[in-house]
């Protein structure tokens, strides 16, 4: 078959534009709940905008909508090439495509119109829960065949990542949304109280360490290489940091629970873990960082690399936030404020979206055969993006350790100081610089849609030709 | 069962350490060292088409 003889492409394209639609529709969502907060009035007292219904719109669109839709682009283009085949199985990726497209299109409906099973980030009801396993099986079944068809003797760095990801969220899935149907909208889980809690969250963190990093960093170890033309600084680092990360980021979940019902021992070990977890977390930023050693004049001139490296920096910075927060006293402070909100951003924006951004300029005129359209464009949307980070997680940082303060502030005669209004009152200004944020930062996103657009539009998109592999040396 | 647990934990502690210097051993063997610089050549094993297509039309300028 010709067709073996060239590396699938059609399907990243599709997930590669994906990904930037749903990124602007989610962080759309987004800037909207950061405004309703600031004046509430927003909702229009209309149910389908309120903040309860569309902030898990929010979050599932970014994670698993662009997020999602990054994850498959990238996964798909790297381990076709560095195994030197073709994706396995013919129409099944462009299954997971239209799956996928369609798991959003029902979430995106059925979020504003409140059916949700209530579990934060998984709370999309048992039939779309069934939809997504069978989509998730076939992607394995999609990476795994390509890895077991591959030319190459060994399987590169990055594929151990996308595989740990890939295997990682299906048992999360499955275990965390294990539920009982009433109807066809509502379901109630089979767990209950501390251990429907404990379930949760260690579906929630994983979900973070996997999701949204273990994949990530699998687009770390094949496009911060490529772009600055020289092999991961060290691979033999690359090995442990795998399974260091991989193995301690599964504990670390309790650390959502201190202070509740949880038995003390099970929120020490979850602190614990965590505070472990810097070390794979440097590990692997380093390596992604030293990468670049000896070449670093890259970063005044290729604002592509600087998308990749200022990520980096955003994920040192919230993986040592993390197992900071994570310490029971610094969680007695920080915890169900602001400055929660801010941690998860500086690593949402900050790394997951900015590497994802560095990821996508490579691949897209790859994928269309063409130059970017405009590098000025690059450079502008990075600017946005930092700038926009920046505002976001100072003005949480400010606004969230003030709540925690002024939460805990008791007069002399043990009475509470501030009311619980007065601390709402007090993060009004944060808020709006929050908005601002956020919306500097979809600005950026706009301007790579058009930049995208612009180079796509008019492109003659080819099939890269498998070349034969080069083992010689 | 209890005292049998608190022996469980320990040997399960010790072994996860062991199996965690023992990848570190395996990673800095001297024998993995090809492997691995093969492996970390990898993604610059296939021609990157856009690049060869990129320095071809800078050849046809000069």
């Amino acid at each position: 078959m010709a067709d073996q003889a060239t590396y699938n492409y059609k399907v990243v394209r599709q997930f590669s534009i994906m990904a930037i639609v749903w990124g602007i529709v989610g962080m759309t969502v987004g800037v909207y709940i950061a405004a309703e907060l600031a004046w509430p009035f927003l909702n229009f007292d209309i149910p389908y905008l309120s903040f309860g219904r569309l902030r898990p719109l929010h979050t599932n669109a970014v994670i698993f909508a662009f997020g999602g839709s990054v994850l498959f682009a990238t996964s798909y283009y790297v381990v076709q090439r560095t195994c030197h085949t073709r994706l396995f199985g013919g129409g099944l990726a462009a299954f997971t495509f239209w799956g996928w497209q369609l798991v959003i299109v029902l979430a995106a409906l059925s979020f504003p119109l409140g059916i949700t099973s209530s579990k934060e980030y998984a709370e999309l009801e048992w039939p779309i829960d069934i939809l997504i396993t069978v989509i998730w099986v076939v992607y394995a079944v999609v990476f795994f065949g390509t890895i077991m068809k591959r030319k190459t003797p060994h399987i590169y760095v990055a594929n151990w990542f996308y595989g740990a990801f890939i295997i990682t969220i299906a048992v999360l899935h499955i275990f965390n949304n294990l539920e009982i149907p009433v109807s066809l909208t509502k379901s109630y889980s089979v767990y209950a109280g501390v251990q429907d809690a404990m379930v949760q969250w260690w579906y929630g963190h994983n979900a973070v360490g996997f999701f949204l990093t273990a994949g990530f960093l699998g687009m770390m170890y094949y496009f911060v290489p490529k772009q600055a033309g020289r092999p991961v600084y060290s691979y033999r680092l690359s090995i442990v940091h795998f399974w260091a990360l991989v193995f301690t980021y599964i504990w670390a979940g309790p650390h959502h629970l201190h202070y509740t019902a949880l038995p003390d021992w099970t929120q020490s070990l979850g602190m614990v873990m965590s505070l472990i977890l810097l070390a794979p977390s440097w590990g692997g930023m380093i390596n992604g960082i030293m990468t670049l050693s000896g070449a670093w004049e890259k970063l005044r001139s290729d604002p592509v690399i600087r998308f990749m490296i200022v990520s980096l920096s955003f994920y040192g910075m919230s993986t040592f936030e993390g197992p900071m927060m994570a310490i029971k006293t610094v969680n007695a402070l920080s915890h169900y404020t602001d400055w929660t909100v801010g941690h998860v951003h500086s690593g949402a924006l900050g790394w997951v979206a900015m590497v994802s951004m560095g990821s996508l300029y490579y691949m897209i005129p790859r994928l269309f055969n063409k130059e970017m359209y405009s590098m000025k464009l690059i450079e502008i949307h990075f600017w946005l993006a930092t700038i926009g980070v920046l505002l976001y997680i100072s003005s949480m940082w400010v606004s969230g350790i003030m709540q925690g303060l002024m939460w805990r502030a008791v007069n002399a005669d043990g009475t509470l100081t501030y009311s619980f209004i007065e601390s709402v009152e007090a993060m009004h200004p944060f808020y709006v610089i929050r908005m601002l944020g956020g919306l500097l930062f979809l600005a950026g996103m706009c301007i790579m849609a058009l930049n995208v657009w612009r180079t796509v539009a008019g492109s003659e998109p080819q099939e890269a030709k498998i070349p034969e592999p080069v083992l010689a040396h | 069962m209890e005292q049998f647990y608190a022996v469980f934990q320990s040997i399960w502690t010790v072994l996860v350490m062991v199996m965690f210097l023992g990848i570190i051993a395996w990673a800095w063997s001297g024998s993995n060292k090809k492997a691995f610089d093969e492996a970390a050549h990898l993604p610059f094993d296939d021609e990157d088409e856009f690049k060869a297509k990129a320095s071809v039309k800078e050849n046809n300028h000069v």
